[in-house]
């Protein structure tokens, strides 16, 4: 019975304990509602990827209703790996963050905190699970505006305007979404996706669907912050709280993406693949602006979380670099990343999260020395900094040199060649960073640090041996990966 | 995993490495000389063929297989390491040490690898490991270390390219000689000779080790030049551009080394004169030349170490680098000066030391070929060698002028590291047959024959009086105070001009054009990323839309034609 509800499951789950984390009132009750909630959800993830990968794409319909009338839950290996990595990086965050809410927010606005956290879980999930495109839009909606009341609730008054900015771009980017929606439906009279992608066949030249592609790119990549589209971001994460920062830099921009691959790759995959179209190419040449600007925009940062985030814009470029490859290495290589990434810079957030918490700055020169103070945080930072530069032995080689593979595949040698290129960026700004944390005399701010509570420091060491871990057994992410391009790319064919 | 497989060498020193920062006295002194031996005696358990392999991402890795020319390489990387290590032993900061054990680790790892992919791993394994030994020189090292890892990291990446695409071209992963016929293997080559320290980036060498701090350079010295002999050796053999590289990298090493002032910075020219010789054999790559560079790489980590053993005394005893600070200090220091003179002697090829029996090997495979100009080129570079590194750096720093300093002798264990590597300097000069018995290809070669023993002496001894005569000649001027720094600058004008060294001032406009041209890019691209640049700084929500906006009319567009 529970099994054959997990779909269901997996979104309310998190809605209820909102709701009930709006009654408690109290913080730390708060807190115990949103850790069960977290807790349970990666296993009714895993529960539906093995599911999945035992018996093929689940499809569940919503109070009864037969899809495409109702809405269709539909879960395949692409969205469900999704589901896994949104819950376990949910899961992981709760016991981080108690000690860094009670730090960072207002007592008395500690159980809101929780719940519009569950909020912004839920809606990632439901938009990661539902089959229908206007459900999609619904929960875009619910984690969007979950996801600017985090932000704000930062104690810097920058905060806000961040929060005010990104949800100007959030809602323009949702407003594309709907139109690009809305025109699909008026051209197929159907909003579940694949209904949508059957009807398609044979109008995929018409204007309207065009215009719809067109709508749907640019709305989607607002919300993954694809370059030039990523202004809202910088700010975003720099002033949000800690533990929002981890949270929303490792699982929401990574649901974009999976909108992006599901519209590209599901929907509209005979469009997508129609020669005449420059998609692949304007995709590929963002994607290569993002890995190069943002990247070196990183390196001039003073402020760690800024410069992290910025870091965040150029890694997702290797993200959608994957889908402009468009071949199986290539793709393999994008997805993997998508989950690698929000390991790596789940990790970096919250080492940086625990240093905010103990000096409260997170500026270049207040940071110096700090090895010598929290070394165990710093050496988790220095690790998952080798990480994200792709040293042999962490995920972010993994992900490199299936893209890099892909690109050669493609008989493109100079991508390969950027692609390997543009990690020099990223040496130079983490190896700033480790230099200064390291080589440098303690900073005054740093002077009276030291190792930040078990409870922090615990879950960003699980999250950085997680990147060891998968940089060796690629079984699980690079095969799930290697399943969902295949499923992916038979869309395009 | 067979429960007989030896277990793999180069993992003792790397645990050793990440276990040092937390050892402490004894525990500590243990790690640093144990680790070596112990990696020294598990290299030769490894036997021949593959040892330990498996698959990984769908590839065949091999990270232990063994032969005679892996063994070679990873003994006296081990051997080296044990030396480093008991020099070291009175360093405090523990950080330089564990990471310069992670680094000689990663070295021997190098070396025992099967395949391109382990190979990779482990060489940017050193990168990382050298660069924080660099770092730990202290505040002045940091930029060096930030330039040297950034170019290490470059060749890391031309190397991970050209593996990929090697992979990717011919589907085996495995490590054996290539021709150069396609774009990844010129990218493999490329990343591989960045490393050797070849042209155009040879900078990089003397720029960062000097950096580094008493007993770091002792170990940069060793391991990251070597292991790119190593893999020339077993990737490109007898790859003709080489011997151009090789002759370029040697003279380069010279003319620098002899304009140069600081003593370190003289010896870490001479390192890139030094590996020019092993990379022109490995061009040549007859079995006696590619022999002559295996058994130069062994000879060459010894005497080099040595050198900077010596040079590394002085510096930690006085605190200075410079030669016109240093002087006279034979009369406090006559053990440091003695094995100064013994590595001296050796790096120059003097019979009866190590150097001797091993360069010889490289120059006669040149000559057997008839390669008449290179051998000559060859020959008048050993006499430069000698003026370089065999005279001037210990002249300068243990006699000349006296300077007045009275330091005392280095701590026991670097005397005690010293003599031991003064004794394997002259034991191999002496007796090279087990070291000739383990290089890769049987050796049918006997270096003290009579022609070649005062052929060589006399080379040397016209070498020296060249030096001994123009220092005579400058000396005079020294009188009227002329600034000392001039001195030298003066020694390298008259062999610039012996050298027809035009050619360096063009070059020096050259570069210093490249540098400006660099300096505007890079402030350009400052303009537009640095904090208040375009892509940094937080832009109105206004023309953020606005943008939005225009990227859509834009796809429109695009999709529409």
């Amino acid at each position: 019975m529970i099994a054959a509800n997990l779909p269901a499951l997996q979104v309310v789950l998190p809605l209820f304990g909102a709701v009930l984390c709006a009654f408690l009132q109290r913080g730390i009750l708060a807190w115990g509602v949103a850790l069960i909630v977290s807790l349970a959800m990666p296993f009714i993830a895993a529960g539906l990827l093995i599911q999945v990968l035992d018996s093929g794409t689940i499809s569940y319909a919503l109070g009864g209703w037969k899809p495409p009338i109702g809405i269709e839950y539909r879960v395949d290996v692409v969205n469900a790996f999704i589901l896994l990595l949104v819950s376990l990086i949910g899961a992981i965050i709760m016991p981080y963050a108690k000690a860094s809410v009670e730090k960072e927010i207002p007592a008395d606005r500690q159980a809101w905190f929780y719940a519009i956290y569950l909020l912004c879980l839920c809606g990632l999930l439901g938009m990661a699970i539902t089959g229908d495109a206007f459900n999609i839009f619904v929960f875009m909606e619910v984690s969007s505006l979950a996801a600017y009341a985090l932000i704000a609730m930062g104690r810097d008054r920058r905060a806000l305007l961040a929060a005010y900015q990104y949800l100007i771009m959030g809602t323009i980017g949702a407003t594309f979404y709907v139109i690009g929606v809305g025109l699909l439906y008026s051209m197929t009279g159907t909003l579940n996706l694949a209904d949508m992608a059957s009807r398609l066949g044979g109008i995929e030249n018409s204007r309207a669907v065009l215009a719809a592609m067109a709508f749907l790119t640019v709305g989607i990549s607002l919300k993954l912050a694809l370059f030039p589209l990523h202004v809202w971001l910088p700010n975003a994460y720099a002033y949000a709280p800690s533990v929002a920062t981890v949270f929303l830099a490792a699982t929401a921009t990574k649901v974009a993406v999976y909108l992006l691959l599901r519209y590209f790759f599901t929907v509209l995959g005979t469009v997508f693949a129609h020669k005449s179209l420059p998609i692949a190419e304007i995709v590929l040449i963002l994607s290569l602006a993002a890995m190069f600007g943002a990247s070196i925009v990183a390196i001039f940062q003073d402020d760690v979380k800024r410069m992290l985030a910025y870091s965040s814009v150029g890694q997702i470029g290797y993200i959608t670099l994957g889908i402009a490859i468009t071949n199986l290495a290539g793709l393999t290589g994008g997805i993997v990343h998508l989950f690698n990434h929000a390991l790596i810079k789940g990790s970096l957030f919250m080492a940086i999260g625990a240093v905010f918490y103990q000096i409260g700055s997170v500026k270049l020169d207040d940071v110096a020395g700090l090895g010598k103070r929290m070394p165990i945080t710093m050496g988790a930072f220095a690790i998952a900094g080798l990480s994200i530069i792709g040293a042999p032995g962490t995920v972010g080689f993994i992900s490199k040199w299936y893209l890099v593979l892909g690109a050669f595949e493609k008989g493109w040698w100079w991508l390969a060649f950027l692609i390997v290129a543009s990690s020099l960026i990223s040496v130079v700004y983490i190896g700033r960073i480790i230099e200064v944390v390291w080589f440098r005399p303690v900073s005054a701010a740093a002077k009276r640090a030291k190792e930040p509570p078990l409870s922090m420091l615990v879950p960003t060491l699980l999250l950085v041996a997680a990147t060891i871990y998968f940089g060796f057994d690629t079984t699980a992410t690079a095969g799930i990966a290697g399943l969902a391009a295949e499923l992916l790319l038979a869309g395009i064919r | 995993m067979i429960a007989s497989m030896p277990f793999p060498p180069a993992l003792v020193l790397i645990l050793a490495g990440l276990l040092l920062p937390f050892a402490r006295g004894n525990l500590r002194s243990v790690l640093l000389l144990g680790a070596p031996l112990v990696t020294l005696w598990l290299v030769w358990t490894v036997p021949d063929g593959a040892v330990w392999s498996f698959q990984f991402l769908g590839y065949q890795i091999t990270p232990l297989e063994g032969d005679a020319l892996s063994r070679l390489f990873a003994s006296i990387f081990a051997i080296m390491a044990f030396g480093g290590g008991l020099f070291a032993l009175n360093q405090d900061n523990t950080i330089e040490l564990a990471a310069a054990f992670f680094y000689a680790g990663s070295a021997v790892g190098v070396s025992l690898s099967g395949d391109l992919i382990s190979v990779f791993v482990y060489w940017e394994f050193m990168a990382v490991g050298s660069t924080i030994v660099i770092w730990s020189g202290g505040l002045l090292a940091q930029k060096a270390g930030m330039r040297y890892a950034a170019i290490h990291l470059l060749g890391g990446v031309l190397l991970m390219a050209g593996v990929a695409g090697e992979i990717a071209q011919t589907g085996s992963t495995t490590f054996e000689a290539m021709t150069l016929n396609s774009f990844p293997r010129y990218l493999i080559l490329a990343g591989f000779i960045i490393n050797a320290g070849a042209p155009p980036l040879s900078a990089w060498l003397p720029d960062a080790y000097p950096e580094a701090s008493w007993s770091g350079m002792v170990f940069l010295s060793a391991f990251t030049t070597k292991t790119a002999v190593y893999v020339l050796i077993r990737g490109f053999p007898g790859e003709e551009i080489l011997i151009f590289i090789g002759v370029y990298m040697i003279f380069y090493g010279i003319i620098y080394a002899i304009l140069e002032n600081d003593m370190r910075r003289i010896l870490a020219y001479s390192i890139v004169n030094q590996v020019g010789f092993m990379v022109t054999g490995i061009g040549i790559g007859t079995v006696m030349t590619l022999n002559g560079a295996a058994a130069h790489a062994f000879t060459h980590i010894i005497y080099k170490a040595l050198l900077l053993m010596s040079a590394g005394s002085v510096f930690y005893m006085t605190g200075k680098r410079k030669c016109t600070d240093l002087g006279g200090l034979f009369r406090t220091m006559p053990i440091t000066a003695t094995c100064g003179i013994i590595g001296a002697l050796s790096i120059s090829s003097f019979p009866l030391t190590s150097g001797f029996i091993s360069k010889s090997l490289i120059s006669q495979g040149a000559a057997d070929e008839h390669l008449m100009l290179i051998w000559m080129l060859l020959a008048a570079a050993s006499a430069g060698v000698f003026l370089h590194a065999g005279i001037k750096f210990p002249w300068f720093v243990f006699f000349q002028k006296d300077s007045g300093m009275r330091p005392k002798e280095p701590p026991w264990n670097m005397r005690a590291a010293m003599i031991f590597f003064s004794f394997l300097c002259i034991a191999l000069g002496v007796y090279p047959d087990p070291l000739y018995a383990i290089l890769p290809f049987e050796v049918d070669y006997v270096p003290y024959t009579t022609s070649h023993v005062v052929f060589q002496l006399q080379l040397l001894l016209f070498s020296g009086l060249a030096f001994f005569l123009l220092l005579g000649q400058l000396k005079r001027t020294l009188t009227i105070t002329l600034d000392f720094d001039w001195f030298y600058r003066g020694i390298g004008k008259v062999l610039a001009s012996e050298f027809d060294l035009k050619g360096a001032k063009v070059w020096a406009v050259f570069a210093e054009r490249i540098y400006r041209t660099v300096r505007r890019f890079t402030q350009e691209i400052y303009r537009h990323h640095g904090p208040q640049g375009i892509l940094a700084r937080t832009w109105p929500t206004g023309s953020m839309a606005f943008w939005t906006t225009l990227l859509l009319g834009a796809y429109l567009i695009a999709y529409y034609l």
